[in-house]
């Protein structure tokens, strides 16, 4: 198998699975009981609390264990708005955003919360000066991703954080595709709440963390007993979050190596691609952007009717076609970047990883032009006479 | 999502596709901005669709049941091709996932289409 959907998820690094066995395992004790066994294994999610804290140079006790992104997402941004709905009832965040973030921000209108979604221009970036003209004195949150999970477009996080410093207004960021991928550090990003999810750098599924600002006493969403000092109640994960410990430990001592090879095979990617196939448009801003992530669109095709040719072929990729999605539209960041639907429709999402090599990548080369060639064979939109 | 073999197998293999030259009859239908389009063409012969072809843009599921119906309706007569409905394809495919319910029911107004725009020249021919 050619894995090259990283960004949907990735496995688990050996060195993280052999961190978690001995917590699903021998050691199940239950982290809050009294005895040995337990203050042992309450030892451990400290570690991990640590391993995670590094990588976002941050202080532990600013990290809160979740079930994953899309709880730390619903958590930031669900609970912040409750508890500042006095002050005001307007949140703020991007067109190009997670469903973890646009569907929570589309339940909160539905509770008398004003949402405004930031355009973005061609390139995924929302615009500073749009941003502004939105904030009002209602604003209490602002919520915008750091890195989009199709398009790998990174957002000026710093220049907004600078933005709502003056004016007091919270600010969240869905990190899920950048923690373990990019060097983060939250001080210097200047946000509030950062999500990041633990699946998506080779630590397991199911886990996650919320980073909350040291003074900012974010209410719990989840009630029950004291475990996360209260701010998140269920016995813990503890194997998971240890395991995403690991990989928060390995994430930063290999990304630095990673992000070079795994740029250069992206790259070349793209250029074989750009060779081989006429008539394909690339996504995402060409030098902001995660260094790991090639989106297309390759005209007159559907995503989806190339998916189901590259998986014969044994090569995983995604598409933001409405086909893969589920829906009759096509991925919402794609329209949002201003491409027509029926272009849309035609879009490839190849994401590379730690396991990815140079013949993954010929892999595709070797397959894909003929792939299109025989999907526009047959499509009634190409135009034949050319 | 799960398709069953036979949908794969039409999606890799898929008969009948392609351009006819001079057909009788072309139906074109779906639209770019929704994802699927479809184009059926016929050639008739003693009011029996002796030659039939499709080309499609669309997902796996568009393009297997366009190919489906025009296996279904080939040889058929005009009156019995009519009839053919998006259930025949979807049991002759073994089924289809709900989502791509709607790729079977524009392969049957494809043929229909079809059908719809011989028998108008038909028509015209004889005014004209
Ligand atoms: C940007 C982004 N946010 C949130 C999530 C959700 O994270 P999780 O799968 O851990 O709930 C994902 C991945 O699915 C993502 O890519």
């Amino acid at each position: 198998m050619i894995y090259l959907d990283y960004n949907a998820t990735t496995p688990c690094d050996r060195r993280v699975l052999e961190a978690m066995e001995p917590f699903l395992k021998e050691r199940f004790e239950n982290p809050s009981s009294l005895y040995r066994g337990s203050r042992e294994n309450k030892k451990a999610i400290e570690q991990a609390r640590q391993q995670v804290a590094r990588l976002l140079s941050c202080a532990p006790e600013e990290i809160f264990f979740t079930s994953g992104g899309t709880e730390a997402d619903n958590w930031a941004i669900k609970s912040t708005a409750w508890a500042l709905r006095e002050k005001g009832n307007h949140i703020i965040t991007s067109s190009i955003e997670h469903h973890a973030v646009l569907n929570t921000c589309a339940f909160l209108v539905k509770q008398g919360f004003r949402i405004t979604y930031l355009p973005v221009s061609a390139e995924g970036i929302v615009d500073l000066e749009v941003l502004k003209k939105a904030i009002s004195r209602e604003t209490i949150l602002v919520t915008i991703m750091h890195a989009n999970n199709e398009i790998g477009t990174i957002q000026p996080l710093t220049e907004i954080a600078g933005l709502l410093k003056e004016k007091g207004i919270l600010f969240h960021t869905d990190a899920v595709q950048t923690a373990g991928k990019l060097p983060l550090s939250v001080k210097e990003l200047g946000v509030d709440m950062l999500s990041l999810s633990g699946h998506k750098f080779y630590g397991p599924k199911g886990v996650g963390a919320l980073y909350v600002r040291k003074g900012w006493r974010l209410p719990p969403l989840l009630h029950g007993g004291e475990q996360e000092h209260g701010r998140r109640a269920g016995t813990e994960n503890v194997a998971g979050i240890v395991g995403l410990g690991e990989a928060a430990r390995l994430a930063k001592e290999e990304m630095a190596e990673e992000a070079v090879r795994v740029r250069a095979l992206r790259d070349k990617l793209e250029e074989k691609i750009r060779q081989s196939v006429p008539e394909v448009i690339f996504n995402g801003h060409r030098e902001k952007r995660l260094y790991n992530t090639a989106n297309l669109c390759v005209k007159y095709v559907e995503g989806e009717s190339m998916l189901l040719h590259l998986d014969f072929e044994g090569i995983c990729a995604s598409s933001g076609s409405a086909c893969t999605s589920g829906s009759l539209e096509p991925s919402h960041v794609l329209l949002a970047l201003g491409l027509p639907h029926e272009v849309a429709h035609g879009s490839l999402r190849f994401s590379l990883g730690k396991y990815s090599t140079e013949s993954d990548v010929e892999a595709v080369a070797a397959v894909l032009p003929e792939i299109v060639a025989k999907l526009r064979a047959m499509s009634p939109l190409w135009p034949k006479e050319r | 999502m799960e398709y069953t073999e036979k949908v794969l197998e039409y999606f890799r293999n898929p008969r009948n596709m392609g351009k006819m030259e001079n057909p009788d009859g072309v139906g074109r239908v779906g639209n770019p901005v929704c994802g699927d389009v479809m184009e059926i063409s016929i050639r008739v012969k003693d009011n029996r669709i002796e030659d039939i072809k499709f080309e499609t843009f669309g997902c796996g599921a568009a393009i297997a049941t366009s190919s489906v119906v025009t296996e279904l309706a080939r040889g058929k007569t005009l009156e019995e091709a009519e009839k053919i409905t998006n259930q025949q394809v979807v049991e002759f495919l073994g089924g289809l996932p709900p989502v791509k319910k709607h790729c079977s029911l524009l392969a049957e107004e494809g043929l229909k289409a079809a059908i719809a725009d011989y028998r108008a020249r038909q028509a015209r021919k004889k005014a004209g």
